[in-house]
């Protein structure tokens, strides 16, 4: 097996997660199928890493994991002050910048 | 190591195959589940899958952080999160734009024909292997080059987390403008209003049946919701057992004239919880 098939893998989790983004309306799923598209290119990042044949791939996994904690924890605050003013976690209903 | 070599051994792929099937099959379950806590475990056992695919690809290091992290730490934080908010938070079915579902559905196919084929073109055909660069150890090597070459992204790192956290503390707390109203001035507003001044009823009313999601009954036999606390009722959770029981009484006195009548010829036997037990019988006989 050539390790490429792993990178088709993380296309195809890629692929899902964006779709995710695009179908679903509550505001925590969209957020999960954000961190899935996060994790693929991660599994993309890693491959390349043994690809090439050194560490730089794993170092940028390294940073996007920070990246999507950081983000996580934003994202999570916003939503939960969204629900508490609106009493919605649905994108739809999250029209209005000021309520 | 063999696993680091630059082709992939059998038993790597028989661990793919397997493997990414599960990986794929909780994707999919992440997007098409109707509630957010079945995607976040679905998400969750995604993320242990891709956890066992970067140790297999020699970045160990990578693969303890996925696991210590993102099961740890994100998925927590979702399920956290999705407990504080996911109550009412059912999907809304109506769609905003006509047919925007299957437009995003049939767009999100041809992104992925269009990656799959771009990564199917290009050239992959050398793999190098990460045997020389784990050489001296995984974690040592991801040191030298962060505390080196990427030094600078590290520090900026550092300060992207401090604003995250100080961001979440500022978007979620909350500043009491007036003073709480203390028990007294709450109980003199109920009085005032004259809605609810006692108590609300407690649920469960039957002897077999004391769950909290279990309504009592009006003097009617009528369930009372007012019973059950308002988290259940949004959700939907009550359980009615009025009719049940009213059901397993029936069966009860059917069960009993079916055994009467079929014994009516026979000698009438005491029935078991009598309290008459064969010895004292035959005292009594012999009396």
């Amino acid at each position: 097996m050539n390790p490429v098939y792993y990178l088709y893998l993380a296309a195809l989790l890629f692929t899902i997660g964006a779709a995710g983004v695009l179908i679903r309306r509550n505001a925590i799923v969209v957020f999960m199928c954000i961190e899935l598209m996060l994790n693929a290119c991660n599994l993309a990042f890693v491959t390349f890493s043994r690809m090439h044949g050194n560490l730089d791939g794993q170092i940028i996994a390294f940073f996007t994991m920070v990246v999507a904690a950081a983000e996580v924890v934003v994202g999570l605050a916003i939503i939960v002050s969204i629900f508490r003013t609106r009493h919605t976690a649905s994108v739809d209903d999250a029209s209005l910048m000021k309520l | 190591m063999s696993t680091l070599a630059a082709a992939a051994s059998t038993g790597e792929a028989v661990q793919f195959w397997l493997l990414g099937t599960v990986a794929v099959i909780g994707a999919l379950c992440t997007v098409l589940m109707k509630r957010a806590v079945h995607s976040a475990l679905s998400l969750a056992g995604t993320m242990i899958v891709l956890a066992v695919f970067y140790l297999a690809n020699g970045a160990y290091f990578l693969g303890v952080v996925q696991i210590v992290v993102y099961t740890g730490a994100i998925m927590m934080l979702f399920l956290f999160v999705v407990m504080l908010v996911g109550v009412t938070a059912a999907d809304s079915l109506k769609e905003t734009l006509k047919g925007q579902r299957w437009l995003a559905a049939g767009l999100g196919i041809g992104f992925g024909i269009l990656l799959i084929a771009g990564i199917g073109n290009a050239s992959l055909k050398e793999f190098n292997g990460l045997g020389e660069a784990n050489a001296g150890g995984n974690v040592q090597g991801l040191a030298a080059l962060i505390f080196t070459k990427y030094v600078f992204a590290f520090e900026i790192t550092g300060a992207l987390l401090i604003t995250a956290a100080v961001g979440a503390m500022v978007l979620t707390h909350r500043e009491r403008t007036e003073r709480a109203r203390t028990q007294r001035e709450q109980s003199e507003a109920r009085v005032r209003e004259g809605k609810q001044v006692p108590p609300l009823p407690a649920p469960g009313v039957y002897a077999r049946h004391n769950a909290v999601d279990i309504p009592g009954l009006l003097p009617d036999g009528t369930p009372s919701d007012l019973t059950v606390s308002p988290t259940l009722r949004e959700r939907g959770q009550i359980r009615d057992v009025s009719r049940e029981s009213l059901a397993e009484l029936k069966a009860l006195e059917r069960r009993t004239e079916d055994w009467l009548g079929r014994t009516s010829g026979e000698e009438p036997r005491p029935p078991s919880s009598g309290g008459t037990t064969p010895t004292e019988r035959k005292e009594e006989a012999k009396k």
